[in-house]
């Protein structure tokens, strides 16, 4: 066990685990940030993806000590309203289905805009090939996308 | 005007003390820390009022409903209550919705499965908001001191014509909790719904986007541990001993035992399905350690029956359609004499393999046993059963059982089978703690209740003139006989045999969504495809042909025929319209066709693909759908664009193997599904408009989509696709 500061949706969080723990299981069991997922552990589905610094990352495999002074992002905080045009695009769009996959698509979608504000459609697929949705929304995923960056840019 | 009597399920409608009013026992609060919007803050009345079961109202007007059924993504949390909100004459934005407790007693079947609860809920619901809108009427009637005839509603408004006398469903609440429920009620006539019909986005929707904690994986409790368990890592394999000691002692380990999940006196359900008895369980303080300890105990496994593989049941079921059954499912005329007069015969064999369910949240389960009281919260889709099993096996009776539904991270009929929720329930008693759960990606992939693998042999004769004369199918599955003998084209065809075959294994199987549709559709479709072909005639043609036979003399009594014709063929109508199909390609795609009616919905499709690059892309599909009313639109076209993608995915990438009894795909490494770049560009849904009560959604999109696909991909590649995952027969898609 170790104790680590970690940057946190801007506060500074201290815990005391194993320091190969992930990211992933620091936020949900030990931080009760249970908005990003587990899907599958192995980097393969996406659900567990959060911002560090700007970029979008799998939580399951960033083992909390390689976080050292890195900002870190989850769903709870990218917006302080929930007001992101990523998520306003999300509802606009009404998206999901079962809704487990979606903080994923969106911390991953919303880096990807940051990068790319105007993207085609073909970069919106390989950008969110990653990101799997067991429900099927990827349609209404990609529709929400080109709305979240027309928001941004409007 | 409808009249209704109240007498069906009256129970939901008579006052109910605090039931409605979140009378559970446990009373979760995990999601208190929800931080609730402004609005929201100034729309809390100050005092509830219940009505009936189903909805309680604030003396602000505000309305609280409650969503009887678990929720597992196919929107019922929002249009089972429009459906109610319908009824009441409340404005929808005036409509707070919350998870109904499970109480079979007063909502009906509190089960997701089978695309039933919009179908079988539809009276139920329409009552619920009809009784207290009356309720409100009469309380009116009764204040003003005038009939009830002259009072109308609209939006939550109460109003006598003939005055100006008004008022709000919530200054009328308190009176109205005290009329007596009525006899009977007056429904909308259905040109009058004002929400049912209308777009209404995800009630959840704002929680779902910020991440708050809704699903059973997501459950936090004070002093709660959390639970993994091992199971066989091959089918016909037991537990025989391990190396507990040495991992009890690693960090955060608190306990590492064997568990029995039934014991032989254990009174089981249809949906204990096909559990693994013995399990180990390991119990610590958190996820990681939990995962480090599984990965350092050594358990000895023993062989308790066959080590089974893909290549055996690939070879028992061919070994199976070669037989012949000694009692047909069904046999119209004489399938032999047809046969030997035929001018044509086609003959051909199609196989699917055994999937996984892969909802994207893993198995889970949160228990809490103790000698007084048993508290249960997670992602179940047959509470009711669940709760039957845990009262046998625990020694305790049903009312000492409590099960909070949670949202659901998918469903797709693996959570039918709630086993995980006894094993945590097993564990939890063993340790004495408030313990949840969680199965790891490869658990939830590796322990079976599988779709189960397929084989299906059709042949068809045509006559010189290409019509239809014979059909003869053989149909087999694991553990399952697949074939639906009075669906199309059943009635259609004067001499039509039909034989099924159950293959027994020891790898589960369960329902998955649309369970035997999901593979039986598709073969059919492309076998229809090749039929029309040979008989040299347009496949939306043939098949209209089929349904016209069906409607004007049909074979066998209507009533046999497990499908309305005029219907089916409506669908493939309005689909032939809008996607503008004469036959022909269209801007340099190739366009398949299909249709089928599973879950009481009838659907036609029609698929594009590219043909501009090497490997075709699916352009754009067209759905045709009749489920009748359609209760909200666009969740309504959700649901089919999901269906459709999980079909083409799974008919073209998925697929589970064995060897020697082991799973051979374990995560999403190996276990190919479905991604953006390979799904639809675009699907556009239609839906009949006929004024049928409705009928559900969440699986009929699924099993034609594989016909559309095998069919488009023909006219794409010249190559019949017959065995799935199509990526395994050459050709490479998206």
């Amino acid at each position: 066990m170790a104790n680590f500061s970690l940057k946190i949706n801007g506060q500074t969080q201290e815990v005391d685990v194993d320091p190969t723990t992930p990211m992933l299981w620091v936020l949900r069991d030990h931080l009760k940030l249970v908005g990003t997922k587990f899907g599958c552990g192995i980097a393969q589905c996406g659900a567990c993806t959060v911002h560090l610094g700007d970029n979008a990352v799998r939580s399951c495999q960033l083992p909390v000590s390689a976080v050292g002074e890195q900002s870190i992002t989850t769903i709870e905080g990218l917006s302080e309203n929930g007001d992101h045009p990523v998520q306003k695009a999300w509802l606009e769009e009404d998206v999901y289905q079962c809704g487990y996959c979606q903080a994923g698509q969106i911390m991953n979608a919303s880096a990807f805009l940051k990068r790319n504000p105007n993207p085609t459609d073909t970069e919106i697929e390989d950008a969110m090939n990653g990101n799997i949705c067991r429900c099927g929304t990827y349609t209404r995923i990609k529709k929400a996308i080109k709305i979240a960056s027309s928001i941004s840019n409007a | 005007m409808t009249l209704i009597k109240t007498t069906y399920n009256r129970r939901s409608f008579l006052k109910s003390g605090s039931l409605a009013g979140g009378g559970m026992i446990l009373g979760f609060s995990w999601l208190a820390s929800c931080k609730p919007t402004p609005e929201q803050v100034s729309n809390i009345p100050k005092e509830w009022f219940d009505i009936n079961s189903f909805l309680k109202i604030g003396d602000n007007g505000m309305v609280t409903i409650m969503s009887p059924n678990p929720e597992i993504g196919q929107n019922v949390k929002t249009s089972m209550p429009m459906i109610v909100a319908d009824e009441l004459d409340v404005d929808w934005k005036n409509v707070i919705v919350e998870q109904a407790p499970l109480n079979t007693d007063i909502f009906q079947r509190q089960l997701a499965g089978g695309s039933q609860s919009i179908r079988v809920g539809w009276s139920g619901l329409r009552m619920a908001g009809a009784t207290a809108r009356h309720m409100l009427v009469a309380a009116a009637a009764e204040a003003w001191q005038v009939d009830a005839s002259e009072i109308t509603t609209d939006a939550g408004i109460i109003s006598h014509t003939g005055s100006d006398k008004s008022a709000s469903f919530g200054e009328m609440a308190s009176k109205a909790a005290t009329m007596p429920v009525p006899e009977e009620v007056s429904l909308k006539e259905t040109k009058d719904f004002d929400i049912i019909g209308t777009d209404r986005r995800n009630v959840d929707g704002p929680n779902i986007i910020t991440g708050k904690p809704l699903f059973g994986i997501d459950i936090q409790q004070e002093g709660m541990m959390i639970a993994m368990i091992v199971h066989p890592p091959a089918f016909g394999l037991t537990y025989k001993s391990m190396n507990a000691d040495a991992v009890k002692s690693m960090p955060g380990i608190k306990d590492v035992f064997p568990i029995e999940v039934y014991k032989d006196d254990t009174e089981k359900q249809w949906s204990d399905g096909g559990a693994i008895n013995k399990l180990v369980a390991i119990v610590g303080e958190s996820t990681w350690q939990c995962m480090q300890a599984k990965k350092a105990l050594n358990v000895e496994w023993e062989e308790s029956s066959a080590l089974e593989s893909t290549k055996g049941h690939d070879e028992a079921l061919t070994k199976l359609l070669n037989t012949s059954s000694k009692q047909p499912a069904r046999n119209d005329g004489n399938v032999a004499s047809a046969f030997k007069k035929a001018d044509k015969i086609i003959e051909r064999t199609y196989s699917a393999p055994f999937l996984a369910h892969n909802t994207m949240e893993p198995m889970n389960f949160y228990a809490d046993v103790t000698a007084e009281i048993a508290l249960f919260n997670g992602p179940i889709q047959t509470p009711e059963f669940l709760e039957k099993t845990l009262a046998s096996r625990l020694g305790m009776p049903v009312e000492k059982i409590d099960i909070e539904m949670s949202r659901m991270g998918g469903g797709f009929g693996r959570r039918l089978y709630g086993t995980f929720g006894v094993e945590a329930a097993v564990i939890s008693q063993h340790i004495q703690a408030p313990i949840k759960l969680v199965y790891t990606r490869e658990d939830d992939m590796t322990q079976g209740t599988y779709r189960p693998t397929y084989k299906v042999k059709y042949k068809a004769g045509l006559d010189k003139e290409g019509n239809l004369i014979a059909w003869h199918v053989k149909g087999a599955g694991s553990n399952d006989d697949l074939l639906f003998e009075n669906r199309f084209p059943a009635g259609a065809v004067d001499n039509y045999l039909a034989e099924k075959f159950s293959l027994e294994t020891n790898v589960t199987t369960g329902a998955w969504r649309a369970p035997r549709s999901n593979f039986v559709a598709g073969a059919e479709q492309a076998f229809l495809d090749e039929v029309a072909e040979a008989a040299g005639k347009d496949p939306i043609e043939f098949r209209l042909e089929l349904f016209d036979r069906v409607i004007k003399n049909p074979v066998g009594e209507p009533e046999s025929n497990d499908y309305d014709p005029v219907r089916y063929a409506g669908v493939l109508k309005l689909v032939r319209e809008k996607a503008g199909w004469d036959g022909n390609q269209k801007n340099g795609a190739a366009r398949g066709v299909s249709a089928y009616y599973c879950h009481n919905s009838y659907v036609a499709q029609v698929l594009d693909m590219s043909t501009d690059t090497k490997s075709p892309k699916v352009t754009k599909v067209w759905c045709a759908v009749d489920c009748g009313i359609v209760i909200n639109p666009m969740a309504a076209k959700n649901q089919i664009e999901g269906g459709i993608i999980d079909g083409i995915g799974h008919a073209t990438y998925s697929e589970m193997t064995f060897e020697n009894g082991q799973p051979q795909h374990k995560n999403f490494d190996t276990y190919r599904l479905i991604r953006h770049k390979e799904a639809p560009k675009e699907i556009e849904s239609f839906f009949v408009d006929n004024g049928i009560d409705p009928t559900g959604l969440g699986e009929p999109s699924l099993p034609p989509i594989i016909g559309a696909l095998a069919n488009a991909l023909y006219k794409a590649t010249g190559q019949r696709h017959y065995n799935q995952p199509f990526i395994t027969e050459k050709s490479v898609i998206g």
